[in-house]
Parts: C-alpha cells; sequence; structure tokens
C-alpha cells in the first residue's frame, strides 16, 4: 500500500490484496521497461499530508514514470493497465456520492488522460479485493481474487 | 488543528493511544469469553504504528484470507472501527459460538456463520467502544457492522484510506487470546482529525 516498484523484462511486479486502493500498471512495450504503483487516495492537493509520493493517484504515477524514464524507458511508448477501486464495505465513511475506489480509479484515468498514455484495460469496481501481477515483457495484467478464477487483462 | 499528523504523534500521545487500546481490547475479551462462556486468557495486546507498506506483513502477507468486521461511530466522535481476525480463528469463534450448529470445516462460511461472526464482531467493537466511551466520557454510537471475508490487504484499505488522509502509518491493535487454541484478534480505531482533538482533551492531554 503506498509504495511502487519499477522493473524490466522478464521481471513481473505485483501488489497483493488491492482493496480500495488502485494498482496502475504502466510499460514501455519495447524495451520492456515496466512498474506498478499502488495508490490509496485519489489527489494529493486535498490533503496536508502528502509527502508520500505512491500514496496519491497524481503524484504516484508521477513518480513511477520518472523512475520508468530513469531505466531508459521512453515517454511516449508509455500504456496502462489499471486495477482494483473495489467499494469493500456497502456504507464506507466517507459518505459522499462516489465511494473512494471509484474515486481512485477516475483520478488514476484522469491523470494518464492528462499524460496522454493509452489506457489498454481497467477490472475496477466490485466489492473485493483484487491481487495483481504485471509482466512488462507481454503486458499481462494477472488478476486473482479470493473464490474466483484468475483474469489476465 | 488542521495540521494534526500522525507522522509526529509523540511519545507521550502514543502511550495514550495505547493505554485506550488496551483497555478496550481488555473489555472485549471479556465479552467474548461471556458470550462464549469460556475462560479466555489474554496476552498484553501489542500496539503498534505502522507505516502503510508494512500493514501486510502483520498478518503475515497482504493476500492472507481475514475475516473483517467493520462499523462506522458516531456521537461526540466520529470515525470508523475495525475487528479483523484471520479466517481460520473467525471460523472457530463462529462455531464456537454456535454451539455446533455451524460447519467448521467448510472453506466458505455460510449465511448463518456470516450472521454469528458479524454479532461476535458487534460484541468485540460495542464493549471495546464503550471501555472508550467510559474513559472519555464522550458519547459513543457504533452504527450495525458489515462483514468481509476477503484478502488482508484489501480490507484493511478501508481504515489505511481512512488514516491516509492523517499521515502515513496505521495505528493497529493486536490482542491474543488463549482459550484451546492460540487465536489472535486486531482492532482498528480510525477517529476523524478532530475526534483525535476530542478524545485526547477528554482525557487531560493538550
Amino acid at each position: 500500500m503506498a509504495d511502487l516498484a519499477v522493473c524490466k523484462s522478464p521481471d513481473g511486479v505485483t501488489t497483493l490484496g488491492l482493496g480500495s486502493c488502485v494498482g496502475i500498471a504502466i510499460r514501455d512495450p519495447l524495451t520492456k521497461i515496466g512498474g506498478l504503483v499502488h495508490v490509496m487516495l485519489p489527489d494529493s492537493k486535498a490533503i496536508k499530508n502528502n509527502s508520500c509520493l505512491a500514496k496519491f493517484a497524481d503524484t504516484g504515477i508521477d513518480e513511477l514514470i520518472r523512475l520508468m524514464l530513469q531505466l531508459g524507458a521512453s515517454r511516449s511508448r508509455l500504456e496502462a493497465k489499471i486495477a482494483g477501486g473495489a467499494q469493500m464495505f456497502a456504507f464506507q465513511k466517507n459518505c459522499e456520492l462516489v465511494s473512494v475506489g471509484d474515486r481512485n480509479a477516475e483520478a488514476a484515468k484522469a491523470k494518464l488522460k492528462e499524460l496522454q498514455i493509452r489506457l489498454l484495460a481497467e477490472d475496477t469496481g466490485q466489492n473485493y479485493g483484487r491481487t495483481v501481477i504485471y509482466y512488462p515483457e507481454t503486458g499481462d495484467y494477472i488478476i486473482r481474487a479470493v473464490g474466483k478464477p484468475e483474469k489476465v487483462i | 488543528m488542521g495540521d494534526f499528523s500522525l507522522n509526529d504523534m509523540t511519545g507521550e500521545y502514543m502511550d495514550v493511544l495505547k493505554e485506550l487500546g488496551n483497555i478496550g481490547a481488555g473489555n472485549a475479551t471479556t465479552a467474548l469469553a461471556q458470550m462464549l462462556q469460556e475462560r479466555i486468557d489474554m496476552k498484553v495486546p501489542q500496539v503498534d504504528m505502522l507505516d502503510f507498506k508494512d500493514v501486510g506483513k502483520a498478518f503475515g502477507g497482504e493476500d492472507t484470507v481475514m475475516a473483517g468486521v467493520y462499523l462506522v461511530v458516531e456521537g461526540d466522535i466520529q470515525g470508523s472501527m475495525m475487528f479483523l481476525s484471520k479466517k481460520e480463528t473467525a471460523k472457530y469463534l463462529v462455531n464456537q459460538l454456535m454451539m455446533g450448529m455451524g460447519h467448521p470445516e467448510a472453506e466458505e462460511f455460510d449465511e448463518m456463520e456470516l450472521s454469528a461472526l458479524m454479532e461476535l464482531g458487534n460484541i468485540m467493537t460495542g464493549a471495546y467502544l464503550n471501555a472508550l466511551s467510559d474513559l472519555t466520557k464522550l458519547k459513543i454510537y457504533p452504527s450495525v457492522p458489515e462483514v468481509k471475508i476477503d484478502m488482508a490487504g484489501a480490507i484493511l484499505s478501508v481504515p489505511a484510506i481512512e488514516f491516509g488522509v492523517l499521515g502515513d502509518k496505521i495505528l493497529m491493535i493486536q490482542t491474543k487470546f488463549t482459550d484451546y487454541l492460540d487465536i489472535d484478534g486486531y482492532f482498528i480505531l480510525v477517529p476523524d482529525v478532530d475526534s483525535y482533538q476530542k478524545i485526547m482533551s477528554s482525557l487531560g492531554m493538550n
């Protein structure tokens, strides 16, 4: 949670138990450099305690891309997939009209759009947790959930 | 108090929170013992401030399947509360409670077991919050709880996100109790920023 990692093919990167958080996977399909960030909140500007970059959709994606470019990825080739953003309990506290999971997913999509990174696929919403594994080699984003068959997007 | 952050919590504040957790968890264990009509020994609860990325390790991995009972707290303080236990622990406790009417051997929880689990969580969190209310003289009203069986990380993302607004750490109280088996449970209380202040000042901390 609130963490990120980059890797190079043939390695993969994983995050366990995404709930309302969103896992944003990005890769450069040519150099096969990829990364995954597990964000908890949509917007770093909405709250004061925002020093942890990987906690927020906006700063998390920026930081992930910065690290990938350092490894040699090309900015213009980047493509993304996202998963998570579930609503784990029907009445979560932040009684806004839209659940925090949805807001996380929306914020991630908005940020990707702003950066003009193509969103190839997503598996978001619903009410269950997801464990995800991302392979920059193929771009496969594997999603596991309790009591459900494995899914690849 | 808009600048409140759990990141720069002083030792004294931490001690008060730990002690509250201790008393709450003790009360909850007593309630559990009464409900199951069994003698239950409780070890001194372990109270930890964990970084988000280390939260899963406390349970042996973020993909460990856990049972979580979650409820919203209202009244003088606002926030939420969660009681978590490993799936096997929850299964065991529920079947103790149901006096042999459950299915301890089955992988899944059936409707009766889920309902019993909700009641168990209700009573334990209720006892915890009662202790907190007695100590602080604050009115605390818990909502009807909701139950979820899923990966630890996914369940914990809910209180973690609420803590996320306050800082980069999560306050977790681990209670271990023993009857025939070693069983463990975790309490997580997430008051909002103003409520932290209220709890502290009601205990004479400023």
